[in-house]
């Protein structure tokens, strides 16, 4: 009996020191974010009441307000379209499975090995065709930031496992009740798979927002910078102003932040996904 | 009205679903896996190439800088996704106990940094570990330290926190795998061991580890992916520095296109070094794990 006391004080002990561990860079973070560049430079581990003076600094002095918009606006439209084409896969390849299609289908399944890094100057120089033909979709443009991703194997794996559970009994009373191919995707597969469809959002978007290599490459002016880019680029200044920076960290964070606590469960769904 | 074969029409009707995204698939994944090889045949300033067959592939081996984003990125991925892997079972495994408080207080603490952007956790470990970073304010007051260390300016130490980052990034995400895995082991097994007087080290490696394979497979396999297209972390921390100790591949490859003088041609041929090394390294995983699968049947 003892025994398994001072195993539990242990195991008590141990996950207090790890959660401190792991919580700490986000207590600096905040605490930070609250106090003056001076305070951070000496130390400081106390809130301060710099908060307000920071946050406008990096409304006034950086590209912020911009770099939001422009991070908002790609994960809108790569979340909407991603979602859009990725179902519309998985439910096509499963609910009209064929001996082609499942072979087209381990075929994009070989896409997710692919290393973006890989594929980044190709794909550089195809927005970089696509320019001459509009720069809507050419380099710079927002459309060339979200494109490559409105399309991936893991969207269309994630809906065609979720599509296996879908009750198929509901598209022959559709097809009964006279609704067309297209109309039961819409008005019957859609509506019924709500959860699998806010799972594959919250993951969605939340790649989109932190995204940084390809909208490093694509992206080159200060109006079409997203947050992670503004973010890298304050963060590599010679002359931090470190309650600034960290107040922009902040801010880039606490979107991605409050997703997880609202939609917890639809959140862990979504990562889950990938191993079902 | 001729009516249309339902066989057909149904024929019909899947393609329709599914040929837009092959099409996008083939269009930002394989066409430029394709374009990428051609490239890594020829050589020359920006768009001006000219074919020169193998020699990219050539130069890989005598270029110096190469060789060691090589060196680096295997080190990050032998040292790092073992501890990790190790670690998030190691949570998991004590975070499953019902009989746990608070347990999901704990959970959330440790997988709250995989909600973090790339970016923004890299400059946070970047000031942590700076020269007047907390990390040496909090050494030096406990005398650990007898003067600053100069983390990101050390060779051997810029790795360490390199890996110390992806670690404290990870470890909560690939826990989330293990815990979802050992809620579907059946309870039973584990009463029916203790009805045997198994102790607790012998039902973790008898029964868990050989139930935990196939996740244990999954997510060094995604981490092992993950860590050799390492890029954000070594941009914002370190800038690959200090010289080029903490450089990886995917870094090289976009100073090669992006930082110094293009040089497309050569850097598709690097980029060819991560795509043999992923299917390598998948491969190989795949085998280890399918072997010792059948070994404990």
């Amino acid at each position: 009996m003892k025994r398994n006391r001072n195993k539990t004080i242990a195991t008590y002990v141990f996950l207090v020191i790890m959660s401190i561990v792991f919580a700490f860079p986000f207590y600096f973070l905040i605490v930070s974010a609250t106090n003056s560049s001076i305070d951070v430079t000496n130390g400081r581990m106390l809130p301060g009441g710099e908060l307000f003076n920071n946050l406008k600094n990096i409304f006034s002095q950086t590209a912020m307000t911009s770099a939001l918009k422009n991070s908002a606006v790609v994960a809108l439209f790569q979340t909407i379209l991603a979602l859009l084409i990725g179902s519309a896969a998985g439910y096509g390849f499963e609910i009209y499975r064929s001996k082609g299609k499942d072979i087209v289908f381990n075929i994009i399944l070989l896409s997710m090995m692919v290393p973006f890094a890989a594929i980044m100057i190709p794909l550089f120089r195809l927005f970089g065709k696509m320019s001459s033909i509009s720069p809507m979709i050419g380099i710079n443009s927002y459309a060339s930031i979200f494109l490559p991703y409105i399309a991936t194997a893991f969207l269309i794996f994630y809906f065609r496992q979720n599509t296996k559970m879908f009750p198929k009994e509901l598209l022959e009373a559709g097809r009964i009740d006279g609704v067309s191919e297209v109309g039961l995707f819409f008005k019957i597969y859609m509506p019924t798979m709500k959860t699998t469809y806010a799972a594959a959002a919250i993951i969605t978007f939340m790649n989109s927002w932190n995204n940084y290599i390809w909208p490093l490459v694509v992206v080159q002016s200060t109006e079409k910078q997203t947050v992670p880019l503004l973010i890298s680029q304050l963060g590599s200044s010679y002359s931090p102003d470190y309650g600034m920076i960290m107040a922009a960290v902040l801010v880039a964070t606490i979107p991605t932040l409050v997703i997880f606590f609202v939609l917890q469960k639809q959140f862990v769904a979504g990562m889950l996904g990938a191993n079902k | 009205m001729k009516k249309i074969n339902p066989f057909l029409k149904s024929k019909i009707m899947g393609w329709l679903f599914v040929i837009v995204p092959t099409l996008l698939i083939a269009l930002f994944y394989f066409y430029p896996m394709v374009e990428a090889f051609k490239l890594s045949l020829s050589s020359g300033k920006g768009n001006n190439l000219s074919f020169v067959g193998l020699a990219n592939y050539k130069r890989l081996f005598s270029d110096p800088v190469f060789i060691n984003a090589l060196k680096n990125t295997l080190l990050f991925l032998i040292v790092q996704v073992p501890v990790m892997v190790i670690l998030a079972i190691f949570f998991s495994v004590l975070l499953n106990n019902k009989a746990l408080k608070l347990k999901g207080l704990f959970r959330t603490i440790v997988f709250l940094p995989s909600v973090t952007s790339l970016v923004a956790y890299s400059i946070v470990f970047k000031y942590l570990f700076s020269n007047d970073g907390i990390i040496n304010k909090i050494l030096l007051s406990l005398n650990i330290l007898q003067e600053p260390m100069a983390w990101l300016s050390d060779a051997f130490w810029a790795k360490i926190v390199i890996i110390i980052a992806i670690t404290w990034r990870w470890t909560g995400y690939n826990m989330i795998f293990f815990l979802s895995a050992l809620q579907n082991i059946d309870p039973e097994i584990y009463e029916a061991a203790d009805v045997d007087g198994a102790s607790a080290g012998k039902k973790f490696f008898n029964i868990t580890v050989p139930l935990l394979k196939p996740v244990i497979l999954f997510t060094t396999i995604t981490s092992t992916i993950g860590t050799l297209q390492l890029f954000d972390e070594p941009m914002n921390i370190t800038q690959g520095g200090p010289g080029d100790a903490t450089t990886t591949i995917s870094q090289y490859i976009y100073n090669l296109s992006f930082k110094y003088t293009p040089d497309f041609g050569y850097a598709a041929a690097v980029s060819y070094a991560i795509v043999a090394l992923v299917v390598i390294l998948s491969i190989l995983q795949t085998r280890l794990g399918g072997r010792d699968e059948k070994k404990s049947k």
